[in-house]
């Protein structure tokens, strides 16, 4: 065994002075095949971890929201469709929901405006930071502070909470005035009373919570309307059912239950992951061409070099066996450069080279942290994608090469 | 030092660093665990449909909430115009009979 492992050992020494030998040729290769398993893991990680984080932040979405439909449209609800929902079998409860959108001239961003609903868990607001802090220290946090400033109650009437989105890019914070201007042209300035913590800002950023009255007078909508309504199942087997009938009932009203919110994300960024590749898939072909030029076409001095292997008495296995070395070396360091830098990027930095494409063209984008959610299964495909493809690309070609005669090998030096 | 071993000392040196990574990661799920909970409290509480990642149009803030023609919803004859629609898959066939 130690005679086996002082073998390659010996073979692997060689194996590197010969890559040095062409050492710009090589460094430049590990860079790029670096840089295409950069890419491909950074995708795969991003992808993964905001399906993820998506999934479970959306479970605690709505079961059911019903909107009202005309002309393939969504329009304003009638109230007086809630009681219809409520004599539907299994429907347990029925609760009315105020949102729009308001454009901001100004910065050129679209808020989402929201009236709170009734605080479902008041647990939130007695959550705590733990922070051991230095009492004199007059920077310190305070370890009193909630860790959401927002408790879930609705706002009084003349004030508004609003998402860390909007507080970073107006520049305002509690007890600052904004103005807004109503459907009528009047400009209504509702004062700041509090700010959703940092921490949310992947679903929080560009909210703005309003009072019922407020929402109402700003965008000129009657007591009659809402702007849709979400529907509490009793039996979660029965969402669907419940859905089907609503559906039959009120034959304008558009059912979208949890599943498909869900459905809808995971596909958003399958897609979104895909076309990234596809950006990129210029770039991952070129290395393609270029690796497998570089691992199957054998230049004059490579066999030249076998040639002289050869006479000098190595055999065809220990060529093999170089040439298997070769490839091993190039393509695990370029994963595991690759790979590490990949999660540097998209966990440390923020995605840095992603966020001009997620951003598109919005003013108003979250700052978010994402939870590392790493698996073996990504791993091991980055592996089986990246490792084996050149690996194996390095050895086919060298049978052929290493079962030649020296001689004929050393005189074919000018082709 | 022979050429070897300082490749088995680099890659080793990689592999650690990775399982490093890795722990980091399985560190921070659980650390993170209590905030996204909050997260999930949050869209409980105040009934949220979306994740805010594409603000730069109305109807791509509410990806799963916007009407099934949301691509020509500025204008029958518009085409879409805004990157993230263009990067967003169409909304989902809606089961529901």
């Amino acid at each position: 065994m130690t005679v086996w492992i002082e073998k390659q050992r010996y073979i692997i020494d060689f194996t590197i002075s010969s890559l040095l030998r062409r050492k710009v040729k090589n460094i430049g290769l590990l860079a790029l095949y670096t840089l295409i398993v950069f890419i491909l893991a950074s995708t795969m990680f991003f992808t993964y971890s905001i399906k993820k984080e998506a999934k479970l932040i959306l479970q605690g979405s709505p079961e059911i929201v019903v909107q009202k439909i005309v002309a393939g449209r969504h329009d304003l609800f009638p109230v007086s469709y809630i009681d219809e929902i409520k004599a539907i079998r299994g429907v347990a409860d029925v609760e009315s929901r105020l949102w729009g959108y308001y454009y901001d001239s100004l910065v050129q961003a679209n808020y989402t405006l929201l009236t709170p609903s009734k605080p479902i868990d008041e647990s939130t607001s007695k959550a705590r930071t733990t922070v051991v802090v230095d009492p004199h220290d007059p920077r310190a946090a305070d370890v009193n502070k909630p860790l959401y400033d927002y408790d879930g109650a609705a706002p009084e009437a003349g004030t508004l909470i609003i998402g860390n989105g909007v507080a970073r890019m107006r520049e305002i914070g509690p007890g600052d005035y904004m103005p807004f201007m109503a459907f009528d042209g009047q400009i209504m300035n509702l004062k700041v009373a509090g700010t959703l913590a940092s921490e949310s800002e992947l679903v929080s950023s560009d909210l703005i919570l309003v009072n019922g009255q407020d929402f109402r007078k700003l965008f000129g909508i009657d007591d009659k309307w809402i702007t849709d309504v979400i529907v509490t199942v009793k039996n979660p087997s029965e969402i669907a059912t419940v859905a089907g009938k609503i559906k039959k009932k009120l034959h304008d009203s558009r059912p979208i239950i949890r599943d498909e919110i869900l459905r809808t994300y995971d596909s958003i960024f399958n897609w979104r992951g895909g076309m990234m590749i596809v950006v990129f898939s210029a770039a991952v072909l070129a290395f393609v061409i270029f690796a497998w030029d570089k691992a199957s076409g054998l230049s004059a001095g490579e066999r030249r070099e076998i040639g002289i292997l050869k006479a000098v008495g190595w055999e065809t296995g220990d060529v093999i066996q170089m040439k298997f070395w070769e490839g091993a070396m190039v393509s695990l360091t370029a994963y595991f450069s690759g790979v590490i830098l990949a999660y540097i990027h998209v966990f440390f930095t923020g995605s840095a080279v992603f966020e001009p494409a997620l951003k598109g063209w919005s003013a108003l984008y979250p700052n978010f942290a994402l939870t590392p959610f790493v698996n073996a299964e990504q791993l091991t495909t980055l592996f089986f994608l990246t490792v084996v493809p050149y690996t194996v690309a390095t050895i086919v070609p060298i049978w052929r090469a290493a079962t030649i005669d020296p001689d004929s090998a050393m005189r074919h030096t000018g082709e | 030092m022979r050429n070897s071993s300082l490749f088995f000392l680099s890659i080793l040196s990689e592999a650690v660093l990775l399982g490093a990574l890795l722990l980091h990661a399985s560190f921070s799920e659980t650390t993170q665990r209590g905030i996204l909970e909050h997260k999930t409290m949050l869209v409980k509480n105040l009934r949220l449909t979306d994740l805010c990642l594409f603000t730069e149009a109305r109807y791509t803030r509410h990806l799963s909430q916007a009407d099934l023609n949301t691509a020509f919803q500025d204008h029958p004859l518009s085409l879409e115009h805004f990157p993230s629609g263009s990067f967003t898959e169409p909304n989902l066939h809606n089961d529901i009979p």
